[in-house]
C-alpha cells in the first residue's frame, strides 16, 4: 500500500462503515463477481467461456424478472401467479416491430424500430396490460388477484400461438412458430464506427449482431440494465411510494385510514412490476432473436415467484441471490445432471444403469425425466434449511428463527433515507 | 379547561346516521354535531355502536341512512383515503400499526396524502423529493416528540410496549394534519397514571386546533375531559349534553346500571 497510515485508517474505517450494511456487502460482492465473470468462465474452460457468458445474461434476466415481481409480491404483497405474461408480451411488443413477422400479417407492412426505443415502448405495453387487468380486480380481495394473474398468465401465451398464420384475423404472431429473426440492437456510429473492429481493431466489435459468438455484448448489457433497475427500485422502496406499498401490505385499513389511496397504490405496484417484465421481455427477444409462446408458460411465473421467496421476499439483494440461485439450479446444475449422472455411474463401476432396459430408459435419460422432481427436491431442502430466504429482511429473520421478539431491538436506520 | 364560551361553528354534523348489518341495527338514526375545538365523548355500553359509527364517519363503512358532513362539506359515502384528505383522522380500538415498518415510517405514511412526490420523483430521488422527505421526516419526528415516543423512532413498530403504540397511533394519524381526530378507547388496558398522562396528550392535542371525538369507557376520564358527550345505547343516542346533564340522566343510569346489573 503507498497510501500514509493515517488515510488508510480512514479508509478502513470508511470500509468498515460502508460494509456494516450487509446490503452493499452483497451488492459489491455481486458487481465484482459480474465483472469478473466472462474472465473467469473463459479461464476455467479454456476459453470456451462464451456458453456460460450467455447462460448468464439469461441468468441476468431472470434477476431482472425478480427485482420487478419483488415489487408486487414483497413490497406491496400482492400474489401475481402469471407474471410471465407480461414478459411475453413485452418480448411479443419488440418482436414484433422489430422483424419482418408483420409483412405476413394482414397490413403487409414489416417495422424495423430501433431496440433502444422498444425497451420503454415494451414497458409501456406491458404496464399499460397491467394496468388494464389490474383496475378491476385489485379493488376485490386479494385472493382475486392471484386467481385473475393465474388466468392472464394461461391465456396470454395461448393467444400468442392461437393468433398465427390460418387464425380467423390472419397471421399476427406466427403463431406455433413465435417469430424470428428478430433486430438485434443497433448502436451508434460511434460506438460501432471502423475504429471498432476489423481492419484496425482497436476494440472487439460491439454490435450485438452475434449473440452465439459474442456474447459479451448482450451480457454487459444486461448487466447494466439490471444494474440501473436496482437504483431505481432501491429509491422507490424509500419514496413516498415504497412506504405506501408496505402499508398496504401491512394494513389495509389503517393505510387507508391514513389516507393512501389504496387501489391506486396498489395499481402503481403491480404495473410497474409488469413493466418490468416488458423490459426483460424486450431484451429477452432481442437476445434470442427469436420469441415462441413456449417460453413464457405456467412454469416461469412460478419460477420467478420461487426466485422472489427463496430469495427474502422483499429485500432486494436477497431477491437477486434468489435469481441466481434457482438460474444457477435451472441452467446449470439441472442441465448438465443427466451427463454428470451418467458419468460417475460408469466411473464407479454402475455402467449397466446407463443402458435401457425394459422401463428404464437409462440413468441420463432417467434423471432428465426427473428434472423437476429434483428442481422441486432442491426447492423443499433449501426452503427446510433458510425457511426466511436467503438473505431476508433483518425482521423475519429474527422472528422465525426466536418467535415473535418483545423488546425494542432492532434498529431500522440504515434502511430509512440519508 | 374552559370550554370555549362564545359559539364556536360545528365541524361535523350527523343527520340520522344509521348502520345495520343484516337485521342488526349497530347505529340507528344518530343524530349530533360536534362544535370546532371542543373535546366530544362518544360514551355507551358494550355494542353501543360506537366504533361502528367511527367506521362510518370514516368512510370505513357506508351508512345504511343518513348523512355526515363535514366543514359544511357531505362526506356521505366517501373512500376512507377521500376522507383522511378532507382532514378526518382516527386511531382504532384494536390497534392497527404497521407492523413491519419503523415508528417513524408509520408516522411517515400518516403524511402520504400531505406528500407530492410522482413516480418520476421517487425512481429518480429528484431534489424536490428528497427535500419533500427531508421536510416529511423532520415533521414526523417532532409528531414522535409530541407524543412522547422520540427515541422509539427507529424501532420497529410491533416492537413497541403497548403504550407507546397507542401513542404512536396518536402521532401517525396527526401527521395527516387532520381538523378532527377520532380517538377508539385511546387509554384502554392503561393504568390511572398513563390514562391521566394521555388524557394530557389529548388536551395538548386540542391546543393545537384540532377537535377531538373521543370513545371512552372510564367515565372518571370522560367527565373530566370533555366538554361535551353523547351516550349511544343498542346504536341509538339515548342523551346528549354536559358532563353534568349527562351524569344525572336517569336514561344514561339505566343503560350503564341496567347492563352491568
Ligand atoms: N362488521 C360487522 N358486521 C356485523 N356486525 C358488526 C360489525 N361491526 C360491528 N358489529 C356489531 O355491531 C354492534 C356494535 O358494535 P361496535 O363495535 O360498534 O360497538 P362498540 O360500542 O364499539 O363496543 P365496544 O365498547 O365493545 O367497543 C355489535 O353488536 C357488533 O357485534
Ligand atoms: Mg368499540
Amino acid at each position: 500500500m503507498s497510501r500514509q497510515v493515517s488515510s488508510s485508517d480512514s479508509a478502513m474505517r470508511w470500509a468498515t462503515g460502508f460494509f456494516r450494511d450487509r446490503n452493499r456487502t452483497i451488492y459489491t460482492i455481486l458487481l465484482v463477481g459480474a465483472l469478473l465473470f466472462p474472465s473467469i468462465a473463459d479461464i476455467t474452460t479454456g476459453g470456451e467461456g462464451n456458453h456460460l457468458v450467455s447462460t448468464a445474461a439469461d441468468a441476468g434476466v431472470f434477476v431482472l424478472l425478480a427485482i420487478g415481481l419483488n415489487i408486487v409480491v414483497g413490497f406491496a404483497g400482492l400474489l401475481d401467479l402469471g407474471y410471465a405474461a407480461f414478459f411475453a408480451i413485452g418480448a411479443y411488443t419488440y418482436g414484433l416491430l422489430a422483424s419482418g413477422l408483420l409483412s405476413g400479417s394482414p397490413l403487409h407492412q414489416e417495422f424495423h424500430f430501433p431496440f433502444w426505443i422498444m425497451l420503454f415502448v415494451a414497458m409501456g405495453v406491458a404496464a399499460a396490460f397491467g394496468a388494464i387487468l389490474g383496475a378491476p380486480t385489485l379493488r376485490l380481495r386479494g385472493d382475486y388477484l392471484a386467481i385473475v394473474t393465474l388466468g392472464f398468465g394461461e391465456i396470454v401465451p395461448r393467444i400468442f400461438r392461437f393468433l398465427g398464420a390460418g387464425s380467423p384475423i390472419g397471421n399476427w404472431t406466427g403463431g406455433v412458430n413465435g417469430i424470428a429473426a428478430i433486430d438485434p440492437p443497433t448502436l451508434p456510429f460511434f460506438l460501432t464506427g471502423p475504429w471498432v473492429g476489423a481492419p484496425i481493431q482497436v476494440v472487439k466489435p460491439f454490435d450485438f449482431s452475434d449473440p452465439i459468438a459474442y456474447p459479451m455484448d448482450f451480457y454487459l448489457l444486461i448487466l447494466i440494465l439490471v444494474v440501473l433497475s436496482i437504483f431505481a427500485v432501491n429509491n422507490l422502496q424509500n419514496s413516498r411510494l415504497g412506504r405506501a406499498w408496505m402499508a398496504v401490505r401491512e394494513d389495509e385499513v389503517a393505510a387507508a385510514a391514513s389516507g393512501v389511496n389504496t387501489v391506486a397504490i396498489k395499481l402503481l405496484a403491480f404495473s410497474i412490476g409488469a413493466s418490468f417484465s416488458g423490459f426483460a421481455g424486450c431484451y429477452y427477444g432481442a437476445k434470442l432473436s427469436t420469441v415462441g409462446s413456449e417460453n413464457f408458460e405456467f412454469i416461469v411465473s412460478v419460477t420467478i415467484l420461487i426466485m422472489v421467496v427463496l430469495g427474502g421476499m422483499g429485500n432486494i439483494p436477497g431477491v437477486i441471490v434468489g435469481a441466481l440461485t434457482i438460474s444457477f439450479v435451472n441452467f446449470y446444475v439441472l442441465t448438465n445432471l443427466p451427463d454428470y449422472a451418467s458419468s460417475i455411474a460408469s466411473t464407479i463401476g454402475l455402467d449397466f444403469l446407463n443402458k435401457s432396459s425394459g422401463d428404464w430408459i437409462g440413468l441420463h435419460d432417467e434423471v432428465q425425466r426427473l428434472n423437476y422432481l429434483i428442481f422441486g427436491l432442491i426447492l423443499v431442502v433449501v426452503m427446510l434449511l433458510r425457511p426466511q430466504g436467503l438473505f431476508p429482511s433483518r425482521i423475519r429473520e429474527q422472528e422465525l428463527e426466536k418467535g415473535t421478539a418483545e423488546e425494542a431491538v432492532f434498529d431500522l436506520r440504515e434502511g430509512s433515507p440519508e | 379547561m374552559t370550554a370555549p364560551e362564545t359559539e364556536q361553528p360545528t365541524i361535523l354534523a350527523l343527520q340520522g346516521v344509521t348502520k345495520r348489518f343484516g337485521g342488526l341495527t349497530a347505529v340507528g338514526n344518530a343524530s349530533f354535531e360536534i362544535k370546532k375545538g371542543e373535546i366530544f365523548a362518544l360514551i355507551g355500553p358494550n355494542g353501543a355502536g360506537k366504533t361502528t359509527l367511527f367506521n362510518t364517519i370514516t368512510g370505513l363503512y357506508k351508512p345504511t341512512a343518513g348523512q355526515i358532513i363535514f366543514q359544511g362539506r357531505d362526506v356521505t359515502g366517501l373512500k376512507p383515503y377521500r376522507i383522511a384528505h378532507l382532514g378526518i383522522a382516527r386511531t382504532f380500538q384494536q390497534i392497527r400499526l404497521f407492523a413491519y415498518m419503523s415508528a417513524l415510517d408509520n408516522v411517515r405514511i400518516g403524511e402520504h396524502s400531505r406528500m407530492h412526490a410522482k413516480l418520476w420523483d421517487a425512481v429518480f430521488k429528484t431534489g424536490r423529493a428528497r427535500r419533500e422527505e427531508a421536510k416529511v421526516t423532520e415533521r414526523a419526528m417532532e409528531l414522535l416528540e409530541f407524543v412522547g415516543i422520540r427515541q422509539q423512532a427507529h424501532n420497529y413498530a410491533r416492537n413497541l410496549p403497548y403504550g407507546h403504540q397507542r401513542r404512536l397511533e396518536i402521532a401517525r394519524a396527526l401527521a395527516s394534519d387532520p381538523r378532527l381526530l377520532l380517538l377508539d378507547e385511546p387509554a384502554a388496558g392503561a393504568n390511572p397514571q398513563e390514562k391521566r398522562e394521555l388524557m394530557e396528550l389529548v388536551q395538548k392535542v386540542r391546543s393545537q386546533d384540532i377537535t377531538v371525538l373521543l370513545i371512552e369507557h372510564d367515565m372518571k376520564v370522560v367527565m373530566g375531559i370533555s366538554e361535551r358527550i353523547v351516550v349511544l345505547d343498542y346504536g341509538e343516542k339515548i342523551a346528549e349534553g354536559k358532563p353534568q346533564e349527562v351524569r344525572t340522566n336517569p336514561r344514561v343510569i339505566e343503560a350503564y346500571l341496567g347492563k352491568s346489573a
